[in-house]
């Protein structure tokens, strides 16, 4: 219901905006062409491959299952689900039209070779910082993918957003290059982590809030975001990690796995999963630029780790210290994965900021659905609770959890939004099974 | 050790019927066990008992065995019982290894069987005054052909099995048998999928208490300060053990005992370690040790070196585990005098003596019975367990133990099967064949398994240890590192050395086909290589070095079955490999269908045709399911599998860390077609599919993406860096 | 004290609510079926299913069972008399070691509760977190398939 009132209000808006300047709305078509030889050289192929990785192209642009970069894979977006497009170089379903001219513009402007407007889920936004040597490159290696024949899923959008020259509205308001800092006085890795961030890793799109529209609140960058439905932390002075994330602990974090922070659920998950194949120096560099985010003086105000003695006088808290006892502790207090404990586990729960979050949805998430196996990668695993836990045992638990490592109060609604997620309102949890 | 003159007497050719001139020792097992009633044993109610001293690891032998006794014995196999290893009742057969059980075990209870069988036939033909040739035996009972039948029970006190199996005993005719060649269902599946009781890890013996074990973090470390008093105090512990780094707890409930090895684990300190290569450096460091070298083969020696193109590969394979599903578990009890062991351990024997031996027992004080585990395909934790459980049971008079390892303690605790290097250069003749193979493989050892206190983890452990034994290299013809080195093709010159390799960074022993895995995947892929060089069709080249008619036909029945030589769609290779385990067991021929993502590099398994030639087939269900099984495992080990480690030793703790193939990896479809040869020896199968997958897959790749893997696991991570960007 | 419904039965057990219901269906209840694989939620061969959905009793403490019925592999019959799903494992030959087979069971028993008549790709993806390395994962899908009454796309198998 909230969705279609934003999205009727939306529409209203840019209709508004667009009347001021239709002509806008318009772009011309690029006429068809191919990659000339000297695009295709092997050596911005190469950093090209490691570009596409940091930007996540493959993350959105292939299916479940599907050819990579093959497009349709469903982005949900509060307005509706946008699927994205076929990015190899098959001449009829995908970029095979394109010149380098028309890649740059689609990249950069949000417009595509025929002159169509783009949605803003693909975040051209931030790629309108890149260099041309960077688009090239990632010209280069775009072109040279396998071409796959796979027609364009329809978004599934109400109207009028389903009518694109809406955008052209949109991105007068909105659009904008990136502001990328560059300071002299700062590491070399910094300065090639700042560009990487916020131009093509795009950081900014998940980790900042964005407006009614859609739209990231630039004045509030890095302060937070949602992303699939769930918090994503803020990268700010506000965060509420326990601990103050160093260079090093960033570093590690997006490379695998971090074994005092832990490591990335959710829509993170396939960011760190893209690093595999991005060089070292890289991540450091971008680790080196973000961990500057928090703020001078941020480590300091951190209050560490904590795990408080719960009082066993409630009934519910003991409930949930029981099921932590039997169902967490034999992972979560094992003594850390690098002391010798379970692998993927950190000294305590106390260090995750998943239990410091001002909500309790991704613990919920992420009790309820796990952290499922990847295919024959190492990686940490994590059974799906939501069978084995009543909607009213999960709230339980997350109270327990959250009265013993966080040093914050209880959360408000827990009880709601685990019944929310858990999509159960009988007491032995029967939901719509709506997680496989 | 005995398993080489018995080898000798099988690739000898014809051995069965006992038709033949005298012979210098019995088949199979009876070299060691010649009387009839070692194996088989009738009571006065008529009932049979098979023993074997073969252990039951998953491999079906249980029902091959039974299928073998009841068609010699003209018995329904549902009468029939079956004891498997156990140190008081069944022969000594040594390990279960080396896909020796239907060549030793099921030979030997063939012909005491059939023994038994002409005994109560000749009992018989006495009482009821008939010629023996004119009775039958079927359903328990002799029959002579006027109707009269006279059953085992009238005819046991009349016989006696104590004698030894004589020479000339005759089998059944090919074409008269009932069982043998048939899918008998496997006799224990339904307890398996209805939860009767099946597995040492189900044993609850009145009495029983619970132990976990709390292991350093680390190889090598030593355990520096200890706290046990609250873990000693807490409600329902028994005791915590400590003998040198040997720690223990002991329970009355298992729940208990597994939250107090949490706790004794947090007040442990320990210190040091055994340093290990970084991965990167793990070739280097093994290509850099002292090695001892042997020449296994040589041939051709005095003619030239022809000329012709020279081909030249090393190939390399890291550390791999078995990863059974169930960790290792025992149970044992002492009551001061006799020690008995519950174990799945693959020598009941080989243990009993590492058990005596640490606990400072006579033999004769000590029984080892065999209790089925979960699957094993070699050298797991299995003894380990074993000896945690005496060292527990042994401290506490009068009540059974049951040890339990945790995941995390068989994955970190099993021996590996070893990191490898094997060099080839091949010349290929100007009539497009090989005209000169030079081949040295680099391995550690293949076998650390008891007897030996040494070899049992904790025993080098205890404030008194009993150090780890020398690492020795096992013999040819069947090889440890070098087994299968010996390429079955013929080439006119040949040289083929085993550089062992005695010091390694990680505890190593035997996993499933040993060096057979690693020789047989540098073998077949360089056999593919040299045909490509030689434009030659892969399967062609193959036939034209090869004699042996049964290596033929296993090669073109799958190459015929899988439809070798069609246009696959792009991004699909087609890949074959062959090999005859040992050089002296079955013979198998894999070829396979993959799929190679170019983007990331990924490989999967489409489909699969194998053919099998292991002789006479016992139980073709049997020997089909350890051909699909294999060929799954070692799709799994060739394609995600190595142990993970740094410097500080190995870091694959579980399975999050140590990735093993899924359901969505199995292929779309595997047919194993068996080539049966009734009255031929049984070879052993159990093991044969492990290399040519490897190098099947290793083939396939090449055509599937043009890029040539040498390494095992072939990850993602190498494919793609060998397609490229 | 604690009173579970298994395999039908109301069942007190001498245990505390934070015990992971395995060792209580081991110990306490002699049930066989159910194994400790891994004890971390990462193999599947402790699975059991709780109100008809597959649940890891390895971490699973008894406390949040309370008048919730848990069904193990002994609840869909016996060796003598197995229940349909087990007497396609056993047509199937469906195990080698067997040790993660009545996981397997369990798992496809909650699936084909769910869905009786899954595709190909629905059985591997509901079987995907349980693990066998006996490489049985042929039979076991052609088990699960001849249990919902679909063809197996072909006679793989000895000829
Ligand atoms: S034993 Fe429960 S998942 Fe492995
Ligand atoms: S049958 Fe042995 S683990 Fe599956």
């Amino acid at each position: 219901m909230r969705r279609r009132r934003i999205a009727v209000w939306l529409g209203a808006a840019v209709l508004a905006g667009v009347a001021g300047f239709g002509i806008a709305a318009w772009r011309s078509a690029i006429a068809p062409g191919g990659p000339a030889a000297d695009e295709v050289a092997a050596e911005p192929v190469r950093r090209g491959a490691v570009l596409a990785a940091l930007g996540y192209c493959a993350s959105c642009h292939t299916a479940e299952g599907g050819r990579p970069y093959a497009g349709g894979r469903g982005v949900a977006t509060p307005f509706g689900t946008i699927y994205s497009t076929n990015i190899t170089p098959d001449p009829e379903t995908g970029l095979g039209r394109y010149t380098l001219a028309a890649f740059a513009r689609a990249m950069r402007e949000g417009v595509d070779r025929e002159g169509r407007h783009l949605y803003p889920a693909f975040p051209y936004t931030h790629y309108a910082g890149l260099t041309d040597d960077d688009i090239a490159a990632l010209y280069a290696f775009t072109m040279t993918r396998e071409p796959v024949r796979q027609a364009a899923t329809p978004n599934a959008l109400p109207a009028p957003l389903s009518w694109r020259p809406l955008i052209a509205g949109w991105k007068l308001l909105f659009a904008q290059a990136p502001a990328i800092p560059a300071d002299p006085r700062r590491s070399p890795d910094w300065n090639r982590g700042a560009y990487l961030a916020e131009a093509l890793s795009h950081c900014g799109a998940c980790h900042s809030p964005r407006n009614l529209l859609g739209a990231e609140i630039r004045s509030k960058a890095y302060a937070g975001g949602e992303a699939d439905g769930w918090w994503v932390p803020p990268l700010d002075r506000s965060s509420p990690s326990p601990l103050a994330w160093s260079e090093a602990d960033l570093a590690r974090y997006l490379a695998e796995w971090d074994p005092q922070h832990g490591g990335a659920a959710g829509p993170m998950r396939p960011v760190v999963d893209a690093h595999r194949t991005v060089p070292a120096g890289e991540i450091r560099a971008i680790a080196a630029y973000v961990a500057t985010l928090y703020g001078p003086g941020a480590a300091g105000s951190r209050t560490g780790p904590v795990d408080r003695a719960v009082s066993g006088d409630d009934p519910a808290l003991a409930r949930g210290a029981a099921t932590y006892a039997g169902a967490c502790a034999t992972c979560h207090e094992s003594g850390g994965g690098a002391a010798g404990g379970v692998p993927y586990t950190t000294p305590s729960l106390g260090h995750r900021t998943t239990l410091r979050a001002p909500d309790p949805r991704n613990l919920i998430l992420v009790l309820r659905d796990g952290i499922a196996p990847r295919d024959h990668v190492p990686g940490p695993i994590m059974p799906a609770y939501g069978t084995m836990l009543t909607p009213s045992q999960t709230t339980d638990l997350a109270a327990y959890l959250r009265a013993r490592f966080s040093p914050d109060g209880p959360w408000p609604d827990l009880d709601g939004t685990v019944r929310r997620l858990m999509g159960g309102t009988t007491r032995s949890g029967a939901r719509a099974e709506a997680t496989r | 050790m005995t398993a080489l003159t018995r080898r000798a007497l099988l690739v000898g050719g014809a051995l069965l019927v006992g038709i033949g001139p005298a012979r210098a020792a019995l088949p199979g097992s009876l070299a060691e066990a010649p009387r009839i009633d070692a194996w088989i044993r009738l009571d006065p109610d008529g009932s049979v008992t098979v023993l074997t001293g073969k252990a039951e690891l998953g491999q079906g032998i249980k029902t091959a065995l039974i299928q073998v006794a009841a068609e010699e014995l003209g018995l329904d196999p549902a009468v029939l019982r079956l004891i498997t290893a156990d140190t008081e009742l069944t022969p000594d057969e040594g390990y279960t290894a080396g896909s020796h059980s239907m060549q030793d075990s099921a030979t030997a209870i063939r012909l005491a069987a059939a023994a038994a069988r002409a005994l109560l036939v000749q009992a018989a033909a006495l009482r009821l005054g008939a010629r023996a040739e004119t009775l039958s035996v079927a359903d328990g009972a002799v029959a002579a052909p006027d109707g009269r039948r006279l059953h085992f029970a009238e005819l046991a006190a009349e016989i006696d099995l104590d004698a030894p199996v004589p020479e000339a005993t005759a089998l059944r005719e090919p074409g008269t048998r009932t069982l043998v060649g048939r899918p008998l269902p496997r006799v224990d599946i339904p307890a398996k999928v209805a939860g009767g009781p099946a597995y040492v890890q189900d044993i609850r013996a009145p009495g029983m208490v619970h132990a976990r074990i709390v292991r350093p973090p680390r190889p090598g470390a030593r355990l520096v300060a200890l706290e046990t008093e609250a873990v000693a105090a807490r409600p329902g512990v028994i005791r915590v053990h400590r003998d040198g780094d040997f720690l223990a707890v002991v329970a009355e409930r298992e729940y208990a005992a597994v939250t107090a090895m949490r706790a004794l684990a947090a007040h442990a300190v320990w210190q040091g370690g055994t340093p290990v290569p970084e991965p990167d450096a793990l070739f280097a460091d093994l290509a850099g040790r002292e090695a001892k070298r042997t020449i296994i083969h040589e041939a051709g020696a005095g003619t030239p070196v022809p000329a012709g193109r020279t081909i030249t590969a090393q190939y390399r394979r890291r550390y791999q585990m078995h990863g059974s599903i169930g960790p290792s578990c025992a149970v044992a009890e002492f009551d001061g005098t006799r020690l008995t062991v519950w174990s799945h351990a693959q020598g009941m024997f080989p243990l009993r003596k590492a058990l005596a031996e640490m606990l400072a027992l006579p033999e004769v004080q000590v029984r080892c019975i065999h209790v089925e585990g979960s699957g094993c395909y070699g050298h797991n934790g299995a003894d380990d367990a074993a000896g945690d459980a005496a060292l527990l049971a042994h401290a506490l008079l009068g009540r059974p133990v049951r040890v339990q390892y945790t995941r995390e303690q068989e994955h970190l605790w099993e021996p590996y099967g070893g990191a490898m290097m094997t060099q080839v250069s091949a010349v290929l003749g100007p009539d497009g064949r090989i005209a000169d193979w030079d081949y040295a493989v680099r391995s550690p050892t293949h076998l650390t398994r008891p007897p030996g206190a040494g070899q049992l983890l904790s025993a080098r452990m205890l404030e008194s240890p009993f150090p780890a034994p020398p690492p020795k290299a096992l013999p040819q013809p069947e090889g440890g590192g070098d087994r299968n080195a010996i390429p079955l093709y013929r080439f006119a010159r040949a040289r083929v050395a085993h550089d062992f390799v005695a010091a390694m960074p990680l505890r190593v022993s035997a996993l499933r086909s040993l060096g057979a895995y690693m020789n047989v995947f540098s073998i077949e892929s360089l056999m593919d290589e040299a045909a490509e060089a030689a434009g030659a069709d892969p399967v062609a080249f193959r036939l034209a070095h090869l004699d042996d008619p049964r290596a033929r036909a296993v090669i073109e029945a799958t190459a015929a079955r899988f439809g070798w030589g069609a246009a696959l769609p792009k991004g699909r290779g087609a890949g074959f490999a062959f090999a005859r385990y040992k050089n002296l067991a079955g013979y198998c021929a894999v070829a396979v269908e993959v799929a190679v993502e170019r983007e990331s590099g990924r490989v999967r398994l489409v489909r699969a045709q194998a053919a099998l030639d292991a002789g006479e087939i016992v139980n073709p269900h049997g020997l089909r399911d350890q051909i699909e099984g294999g060929i799954i495992q070692a799709m799994s080990w060739s394609l995600f599998e190595a142990v993970a480690h740094d410097a500080t030793g190995p870091t694959s703790r579980d399975w999050s860390t140590y990735p093993i193939a899924r359901f969505p990896d199995i292929p779309e479809r595997l047919d194993v077609h068996l080539i049966d040869r009734p009255g031929a020896p049984f070879l052993g199968a159990g093991e044969v599919a492990q290399g040519p997958t490897a190098a099947a897959l290793a083939n396939a790749i090449r055509q599937a993406a043009s890029v040539r893997l040498r390494e095992l696991p072939m990850r993602p991570e190498l494919v793609k860096a060998a397609i490229g960007v | 004290m604690p009173t579970l419904t298994v395999n039908g039965r109301a069942r007190t057990v001498a245990a505390e609510p934070d015990t992971p219901l395995l060792y209580v269906l081991r110990d306490e209840l002699g049930l066989n079926g159910a194994k400790f694989g891994c004890g971390l939620g990462q193999c599947g061969a402790c699975t059991v299913e709780v109100e008809g959905r597959a649940v890891l009793s390895c971490l699973t403490p008894i406390g949040v069972l309370e008048g919730r019925p848990v069904t193990t592999v002994e609840g869909l019959g016996s060796p003598e008399a197995p229940g349909p799903l087990q007497a396609a494992f056993i047509a199937e030959n469906a195990a080698q070691c067997g040790y993660c087979i009545a996981g397997m069971v369990m798992r496809a028993h909650a699936l084909l509760r769910e869905n009786p008549h899954p595709g190909e790709d629905e059985i591997r993806a509901a079987l995907r977190l349980n693990l066998c390395r006996c490489g049985t994962h042929m039979r076991i899908l052609a088990a699960v398939r001849r249990a919902a009454g679909r063809p197996s796309p072909a006679a793989g198998g000895g000829s």
